[in-house]
């Protein structure tokens, strides 16, 4: 079946598998927010815990799905996995950093003799929840932004600046990437804790936040897409693979495919209609259009960088060194054997969502927290 | 290929992978086995009914999230220092090294994180029967993780289904099946797998044991051991077993290997098995020093380990260097020549095609044809390179198939007291279990240095030497990273110890 699809198309049908994963990652990012908001929202302790065991039965599906993100690269486009690690080292190891004091955190926080002391494995999760996303948001505006690296004959990698990577959050664009992921990780990460808890107090307090945050989003949204449009961006020539910085790139692509025009703008007000109606109706169920509003913007951005013969890890020192979804992926076998292992992923995606459903039956409460011994 | 090689990089490369890998295998391993522990427990409860057996299962399946947790933490640094430490590695066989990393978050690491939520928290939100199930798939789950990294492990130490594309100076993959299917990685699987479960069988009679010594629950601990006993036992024949199968297939597949975990430096026929020795640390191949101070010598018994018969012919490390040609091995000096034929025609190669003289690249292209079997020993430069470290790798292995047998004798005298009921009155044998405990990642810890420090000098056997894996990064960065990491997971390391110390003085009535 896949096997009779030819390389570009393997190699498109990848970048859409790639960017799948990754609109799911940002999605469940609401982990990672929710983390950010234990410091300000909860009035009292047994909050404070209501809130760190909603999110812990969750985090270990944003975590794996980092790390099925990180392998789906490697096995689809192993040159952008070997030149981004090996070339912007110091973002990435940041990144990691953050995740492995995260993974910790809720199992530890309150357990008796934990060492470093329940406030620690609290700052760990809000660590996470800031620097990790917003690191996050910084490497991926790179993907528009450009990186300082070139590739030899041999497409070994190398960095150019000193600062290998970390210095991406230091451009607006991509700086702006990162606020923006932040706050709608938080927004994600209210609406969330709304519909999974049930304390009124508490519920009443993060429609209100779920509302600001977006608020907090939006200016750096506004500036992403308005850089976006204005910016100059590297195409690919499909037919030698030369690569050229042309103008206005980006806005040529959502021109010359609408659907991914619609894509995001759809997913856009999904997001606001999910808060609208979490923050002024009595519904606590904003979560599901904002997260599939998440999703859909998350690849449409994935698209824009990817399709439409654009170049989707341009490097600024040396053109010709930019990966594009043509020149940095596996070959023709390998991709069309992940494909028959991808086909796996709906019965994944299926049994997760039988289970959750089962689990998330009816919302937690302190008291079912107060009669676990087992709870975070 | 590469300008110029800085060596003490590589080196704080290695280093950091070996710390990672390391931390990564405390944890990992007590997971294999607890969670197939604590399924058996669950399922004694769900039979039986009895309330004990299920807060015996919580005690044990707490210790296995506070062990969980850190395992995951120190596991997504392997996967990306993949990229970060060995990018040049990443890039050259990311085509088939990348496909079960990815297959391995699809199939197992999802399952395990989904029915490890409900394991832990659906206690009363699911079934009796969906809760058994989950604790099962979590077992399963972690399991198949096993499966997948040491299919990408076992293809490292023994590639194949592949070849190397000189357009593009990579290999590519040619056949998934051969990868998966390999005899070396089932034949890693089966071991490291089943060492877990030992492991995990001493931890629980470990921590069992204790409480027998203080007297403290008695009825719990008796009932832990009986089932770590059986398991364990069950276990450590099966991990004899097939830790001497993976020897067999390694002395097919990596003789120099076989030959430093046997400090074996000239190959006679029939070949003894030093059980015992000390080894002279001033020994070098090709010299005529004693290659051993001390030592007992079972005679002819390596032969039948490694060719089963009596009078196979075992190659040792000179015959491996400098070749012997009465039995056909070729030297490390002749495959080092044709390597540097095989990389200097692969340049010529590239050079002709980017200049558009197609004669010269086709002759080019034969030539680097005939010696592309030979193009990682061209980035060797001398044959003594070709050499692991043999005393680690030699001793190393002596303690884990020491251990290895010690467990199964401490298993059966077990059983044989847990069966006459005395076990509570031999507090000698109990201590002896307490310690056990440690041996257990002793010999765990032992069995990866011999895999692992066995193949140097090759990150992929006879095809990429370590040297050229790399990343292009200056032994600085590397080297702070190793300090980041080493005091991270250390910390990390001591919470998690004083968590399951306290968790283990609670015991199972804080339930
Ligand atoms: C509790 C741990 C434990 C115990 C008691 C043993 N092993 Fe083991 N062994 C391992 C834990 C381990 C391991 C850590 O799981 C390794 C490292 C790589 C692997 O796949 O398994 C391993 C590797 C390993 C190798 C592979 C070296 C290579 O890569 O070529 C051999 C030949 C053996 N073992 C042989 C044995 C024998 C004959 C044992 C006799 C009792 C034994 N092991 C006990
Ligand atoms: C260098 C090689 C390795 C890499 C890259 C790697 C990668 C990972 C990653 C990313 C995780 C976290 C998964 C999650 O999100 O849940 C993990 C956990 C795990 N890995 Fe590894 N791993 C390696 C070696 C091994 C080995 C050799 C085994 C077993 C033989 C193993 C078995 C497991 C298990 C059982 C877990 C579950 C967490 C735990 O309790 O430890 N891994 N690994
Ligand atoms: C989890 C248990 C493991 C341990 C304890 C372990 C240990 C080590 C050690 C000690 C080294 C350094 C050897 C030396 O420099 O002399 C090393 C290197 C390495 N190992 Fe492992 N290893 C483990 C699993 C794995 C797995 C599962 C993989 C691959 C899937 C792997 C891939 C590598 C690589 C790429 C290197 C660096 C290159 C090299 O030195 O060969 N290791 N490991």
């Amino acid at each position: 079946m896949f096997g009779s699809l030819d390389w570009s198309t393997l190699q498109q049908l990848w970048w859409l598998i790639v960017s799948v994963v990754g609109s799911l990652f940002v999605f469940l990012t609401f982990v990672q927010g929710g983390q950010t908001l234990i410091m300000t929202i909860p009035g009292t302790e047994d909050e404070k815990t209501l809130m760190v065991n909603s999110l812990g039965r969750k985090w270990e599906l944003t975590f794996t799905t980092l790390v099925l993100f990180g392998g789906a690269f490697y096995a689809s486009f192993p040159l952008f996995y070997a030149s981004s690690f090996g070339g912007a080292y110091w973002v990435w190891l940041a990144i990691l950093f953050t995740f492995i004091i995260q993974a910790v955190s809720y199992e530890y926080r309150r357990k008796p003799n934990n060492f470093l002391g329940q406030r620690t494995y609290e700052v760990f999760m809000c660590i996470n929840g800031v620097v990790g996303v917003l690191l996050i948001g910084a490497a991926v505006g790179t993907f528009f932004s450009g990186s300082n690296f070139t590739l030899n004959d041999y497409n070994l990698v190398k960095w150019l600046h000193p600062l290998r990577g970390l210095e991406a959050a230091f451009s607006l664009f991509n700086l702006s990437f990162g606020l923006f992921l932040v706050f709608l990780a938080r927004t994600l990460g209210a609406l969330y804790l709304t519909n999974n808890l049930d304390h009124d107090g508490l519920v009443e307090k993060l429609k209100k936040s779920s509302f600001n945050n977006l608020l907090c989003a939006l200016p750096f949204l506004l500036y992403v897409l308005v850089s976006l449009i204005l910016m100059d961006g590297y195409a690919v020539n499909p037919a030698d693979g030369a690569i050229t910085l042309e103008a206005n790139k980006y806005l040529n692509n959502l021109l010359q495919m609408p659907l991914n025009l619609v894509l995001l703008l759809a997913g856009l007000v999904l997001v606001v209609l999910g808060v609208v109606l979490n923050r002024f109706t009595a519904s606590v169920r904003g979560i599901w259009p904002a997260g599939l509003g998440t999703v859909l913007t998350c690849l449409a951005v994935f698209f824009l960088a990817g399709y439409n013969n654009t170049a989707f890890y341009p490097s600024k020192a040396d053109i010709a060194s930019s990966l594009t979804i043509y020149n940095a992926s596996s070959s023709h076998y390998t991709l069309t054997m992940m494909s028959y292992v991808a086909l796996i992923v709906p019965f994944v995606l299926a049994y997760i969502a039988y289970v959750w459903r089962q689990m998330d039956g009816s919302k937690l409460t302190i008291d079912e927290l107060a009669a676990d011994k087992k709870s975070y | 290929m590469i300008e110029q090689i800085d060596i003490s990089m590589v080196n704080w490369a290695r280093a950091t992978f070996a710390l990672t890998a390391m931390y990564h295998w405390i944890f990992v391993p007590l997971t294999l086995g607890l969670s197939f522990l604590c399924a058996f427990f669950e399922s004694i409860y769900v039979r039986t009914g009895n309330e004990q057996w299920k807060k015996l299962t919580k005690f044990w399946m707490t210790l296995f999230g506070i062990n969980f947790a850190i395992g995951v933490a120190t596991g997504i640094i392997l996967e990306f220092e993949f990229g970060t430490n060995w990018s040049n590695y990443s890039w050259m066989v990311g085509d088939i090294f990348g496909a079960p990393l990815a297959i391995e978050g699809i199939l197992a690491f999802f399952l395990e994180a989904t029915f490890f939520a409900v394991m832990f928290f659906g206690w009363n939100r699911v079934s009796k029967k969906f809760h058994l199930f989950s604790t099962w798939m979590v077992a399963v789950g972690s399991n198949l993780s096993a499966l997948w990294i040491l299919v990408a492990n076992g293809w490292m130490q023994n590639p194949i289904g592949m070849a190397f594309n000189p357009d593009t100076a990579r290999f590519e993959m040619q056949d998934l099946w051969a990868v998966i299917s390999s005899p070396v990685a089932i034949s890693h699987f089966v071991h490291a797998t089943s060492s877990g479960f030992l492991l995990a069988s001493l931890f629980v009679l470990g921590i069992s044991s204790w409480y027998l010594l203080k007297k403290r629950h008695i009825q719990f601990a008796k009932r832990s051991i009986a089932v770590a006993c059986v398991f364990g036992l069950l276990s450590s024949l099966f991990v004899a077993f097939t830790g001497d199968e993976h020897a067999f297939i390694t002395a097919r597949t990596q003789p120099m290997k076989l030959a430093a975990m046997e400090a074996l430096y000239d190959g006679q026929k029939p070949t003894g098995l030093v059980a015992i020795g000390l080894i002279n640390p001033n020994k070098q191949p090709g010299d005529d020093k004693d290659t051993f101070s001390f030592k007992v010598e079972i005679p002819g018994m390596l032969s039948l380990l490694a060719k089963r018969s009596f009078d196979g012919f075992v190659p040792g490390i000179n015959d491996l260097v400098f070749g012997n040609e009465e039995h056909g091995v070729m030297g490390v000096d002749e495959k080092i020549r044709r390597g540097k034929i095989a990389v200097a025609t692969l340049g010529d190669y590239k050079g002709a095609k980017s200049a558009g003289d197609e004669l010269a690249a086709s002759k080019a292209l034969t030539l680097f044809d005939e010696h592309r079997d030979y193009l990682g020993y061209g980035h060797l430069e001398s044959a003594e390179q070709a050499v692991p470290p043999v005393g680690l790798t030699f001793y190393a292995f002596r303690i884990m198939v020491g251990l290895g047998t010690f467990f199964i004798l401490l298993f059966l005298v077990y059983g044989y007291l847990m069966e006459k009921r005395q076990l509570e009155n031999k507090p000698t044998i109990l201590r002896l279990g307490v310690l056990s405990l440690f041996l257990a990642w002793v010999a765990s810890q032992a069995g990866w240095v011999v895999s692992e420090v066995g193949r140097q000098p090759w990150a992929i056997q006879d095809m990429l030497p370590v040297t050229v894996a790399r990343s292009n990064l200056d032994s600085g960065t590397v080297a702070v990273t190793f300090f980041l990491f080493l005091f991270l997971f250390t910390a990390l390391l001591i919470a998690e110890l004083k968590i399951m110390t306290k968790q283990i003085s609670i015991g199972p009535e804080g339930d």
